[in-house]
């Protein structure tokens, strides 16, 4: 799976995005309801609009989520038990859609980090988020 | 039939003209062949595409992206007629290359990592949006012919 330079290179991508973290969530969010309209099924209670706080907050959980993943890569099922059954139990989120919200946080990255978003960085960042998706819809069935 | 907004329609012809073809060729599908490693099987007679440094200054993989980008081109020019444009597309990918057309879905992904990379905070949403339905139509049409 991830090699130990991969790591390295995650916690280093990581840590150049703390700033902007929760604006990258929120971009990556908006980005997947514009891209992908379908997605916006699950986001019927919320107001998604741009800027909006209910955009804001659910982009700040899902890049918290993310690092602490990111902080506890040798250890991801037991790190995201409890978000991994509230996805199989209560979201029940199509999996489908994982891949979608991963592929616009990966674009997100690509526009703020431009020619840093090295093709080195782009895999090892494309299969954590593959290995994060693949542990929150481990309990699906 | 593909519906395009006049703001699609646009945003398409904008982003084109400003793109510089061998830049933004050879950078995607570099690192289509570095992400997503099981695509090297269409390029064997390529040479060295040992590990990432080698892909990125292999000429051949840089001049075979130059002819994506034209072919993408093409597309651009024939927007109302993209289906018809790339049937024999099409029919060379699926009878002679024989490339498994899920693949076509990571190359089209990882041309727009390297054009939002190019164009930042102008690669807005909405540009987004109406970019990935541009290569959704090319993707459908390429695998059109497949049978």
């Amino acid at each position: 799976m991830l090699s130990k330079l991969e790591k390295e290179l995650l916690v280093a991508v990581w840590d150049k995005l703390m700033p902007v973290a929760e604006d990258i969530g929120a971009d990556a969010l908006l980005r997947m309801f514009t891209t992908f309209p379908k997605t916006k099924t699950y986001f019927s209670h919320l107001d998604i609009s741009p800027r909006s706080d209910h955009l804001l907050s659910h982009g700040r959980k899902i890049v918290a989520a993310l690092a602490e993943g990111a902080r506890n890569i040798s250890a991801l099922t037991t790190t995201l038990a409890p978000l991994s059954r509230f996805h199989a139990y209560q979201l029940r989120i199509h999996p489908t859609n994982f891949k979608l919200l991963s592929h616009c946080i990966l674009v997100s990255l690509a526009c703020y980090m431009k020619d840093d978003f090295t093709p080195a960085a782009h895999a090892a960042m494309d299969k954590f988020l593959s290995a994060f998706s693949a542990v929150l819809s481990e309990k699906y069935r | 039939m593909v519906q395009w907004s006049d703001e699609e329609r646009t945003i398409i012809q904008d982003i084109f003209s400003k793109m510089d073809y061998e830049d933004v060729g050879p950078r995607a599908l570099a690192r289509c062949l570095i992400v997503y490693p099981w695509c090297q099987r269409y390029f064997a007679r390529f040479g060295n595409l040992y590990n990432a440094e080698s892909i990125q200054n292999n000429p051949l993989v840089a001049a075979h992206g130059v002819v994506v980008l034209h072919g993408l081109d093409r597309a651009m020019k024939n927007m109302e007629n993209i289906k018809s444009t790339y049937a024999d597309l099409s029919v060379l990918h699926s009878e002679k290359l024989h490339v498994d057309p899920d693949n076509f879905r990571l190359l089209a992904d990882c041309i727009t990592i390297v054009v939002a990379a190019r164009m930042g905070a102008t690669f807005t949403p909405r540009v987004q949006a109406a970019w990935q339905k541009f290569l959704a139509v090319v993707v459908s049409a390429l695998t059109k012919q497949y049978h």
